[in-house]
């Protein structure tokens, strides 16, 4: 559905962009992650049509950004970062304007935004200026507006930004239910975002894309994939460290914060190899009173750090 | 089309969302007719026309008019809408020309509005209403190759005050550009066909000749090709402004 094409962007001297290619599906949805100013926006607004590229292009739903621009603007919802909206209208008002602008009218323009509003549940605010909403419902009024004709390709720039955890709850459950049938990209540095909602994630840094992945694939890749942490009695844990450390497919022991009477220790596997039943044995072995026994799936901060510092130095001089 | 009458609703509706819609008609209106009455003589020359009236648009319109084209574009990009707005599937020659004619419109209102003096001058006496009519033609044409200018402008910077400050400039150097102020400057170095037309760019020129009653195709088509030529400069400041 979407399929972007060594695209690239330059302001002046500054490369934003610098050759992203990527295709996403239908059904799929691609959380674009990266520092701040890494170029995620600036792509976004490429595949939205707003900005042109300097070099390569991206096709929505086959039609090409650069020769059918309103096409593609016809095919895709584009929520813009920040969710501009006009101030001194109100929310029905905003709303019938873009629907007028997608070409409805009469009946047909009130049934979508009818069905909008019901997605997005701003049926109380419609009335009330846009200025006076709070950030929430500033950011479902952008995503309204982005849904009013259906679209099958959706490019939300920080879909969540700026929630309370309700809000944020509610607009993840939103893209995962139209998440079937569209394909959506959302941009986030939120990463538990990801796992929330993504089926994959790309990491962009420095205008070129650096790691993709699903969540589970990124998470392997981290230091903590697979480890366990295991909390025990204080007593115990000095030797219980030693024992652990020295137990097969285990690289190295880390001594967590306290947790009462218990102190966790966090057994990291080397090759994030499984190691949760041969630790289980053990503890039952030497009759360790465990008060906790979990094993993480990894930590996407801990890989996002890793391959966004280490692509840094590389494209500071591109 | 389509977006063309969108964006006029919005952008006229958009005037009476504030009170800048009522200041400006009031100051207009007051101040139009302070001129008339007091700098214009409007009863001491004891004729029966709006002369007085109608020669004082030019000065009137150079800071008011600026006043409702600066928010035109500055506001779209102060505000971020017009990422919004550019990548709804809207021609980009619509959108300015529909905020353009919302503009031109809601001056075309405050115009309408000072019916009064027209009145007025029917009770005292007879004026030759053809001419009060090609005058009220000749100012709202005027008005706007202002709002043009303004709007164009206006799509230059993301900051009103400025946009507010470059276009009465701009369009003080097109009022007075056939009065030495402004020919000085080109006379003595420049041909004499440069000096010309500069000289023929005088706002003041074609609207005086326009409201003395002689709607002359010349004028016309000066003040809309003019309109034209900034409204197509405008679409290209906007496309060129997009990435900043």
């Amino acid at each position: 559905m979407i399929e972007i094409d060594n695209l690239g962007k330059r302001f002046g001297a500054i490369v934003a962009v610098d050759g992203i290619s990527l295709q996403v599906a239908r059904g799929e949805v691609l959380g674009f992650l990266g520092p701040n100013g890494a170029g995620k926006s600036t792509t976004m607004k490429m595949v939205a049509g707003y900005l042109s590229p300097t070099s390569g292009t991206a096709r929505v739903c086959g039609f090409d950004v650069v020769d059918h621009p309103i096409e593609v603007k016809r095919h895709l919802g584009y929520l813009p970062e920040g969710a501009p909206a006009y101030p001194d209208m109100t929310a029905e008002g905003f709303l019938r304007f873009c629907a007028e602008l997608r070409g409805f009218s009469g009946a047909e323009r009130d049934r979508r935004i009818g069905r909008a509003v019901e997605l997005t549940q701003l049926k109380g605010v419609m009335a009330q200026p846009i200025d006076t909403l709070s950030k929430g419902f500033k950011r479902r009024v952008g995503l309204a507006q982005a849904l009013l004709h259906d679209p099958e390709v959706l490019v939300l720039d920080e879909p969540t930004d700026g929630l309370d955890p309700n809000q944020k709850h509610e607009v993840r459950g939103l893209i995962r239910a139209m998440a079937p049938e569209k394909a959506i990209v959302i941009s986030t540095h939120i990463l538990e975002e990801v796992d929330a909602v993504c089926s994959r994630a790309v990491i962009i840094a420095g205008g070129r894309l650096v790691a993709d992945g699903t969540p589970a694939e990124f998470e392997a890749r981290s230091r903590h994939h697979n480890a366990v942490t295991i909390a025990l009695p204080a007593a115990q844990a000095p030797g219980a460290a030693e024992a652990l450390k020295a137990a097969s497919g285990v690289a190295a022991v880390e001594l967590g914060d306290s947790a009462g009477p218990h102190v966790r220790l966090t057994v990291i596997p080397s090759d994030g190899q499984d190691i949760a039943a041969s630790l289980r044995a053990l503890v039952a072995q030497k009759g360790w009173q465990i008060a906790e026994f979990h094993v993480e799936r990894g930590r996407l901060d801990e890989v996002f750090r890793a391959i966004t510092t280490r692509a840094a130095p590389e494209t500071a001089h591109a | 089309m389509r977006e063309t009458v969108a964006v006029f609703k919005r952008e006229f509706t958009a005037y009476f969302a504030t009170p800048l819609a009522y200041v400006f008609i009031v100051i207009f209106l007051a101040l139009s007719g302070a001129m008339t009455f007091f700098l214009g003589n409007f009863f001491a020359r004891g004729q029966a026309d709006l002369e007085p009236f109608f020669s004082f648009h030019p000065w009137l319109y150079l800071f008011l008019v600026p006043a409702i084209a600066m928010r035109l574009w500055a506001e779209e990009r102060k505000t971020g809408t017009i990422e919004l707005l550019l990548t709804l599937p809207v021609s980009l020659t619509g959108a300015v020309v529909g905020k353009f004619l919302a503009a031109w419109a809601f001056a075309g209102v405050a115009l309408l509005l000072t019916f009064p003096i027209w009145i007025t001058v029917n009770y005292l006496g007879s004026p030759d209403n053809g001419v009060i009519v090609a005058a009220y033609l000749g100012s709202f044409v005027l008005a706007g190759a202002y709002l043009a200018i303004g709007a164009c402008v206006s799509a230059l910077t993301r900051n009103q005050v400025i946009a507010f400050v470059v276009a009465c400039a701009a369009c003080f150097l097109f009022t007075v550009s056939g009065t030495p102020i402004v020919l000085n400057f080109f006379s003595g170095w420049a041909p004499k066909l440069v000096v010309d037309t500069v000289a023929s760019f005088s706002f003041l020129g074609h609207y005086l000749a326009i409201t003395r009653g002689v709607i002359d195709a010349k004028d016309i088509v000066f003040f809309g090709s003019l309109i034209a030529l900034f409204l197509y400069a405008n679409v290209v400041v906007v496309e060129w402004k997009k990435g900043s």
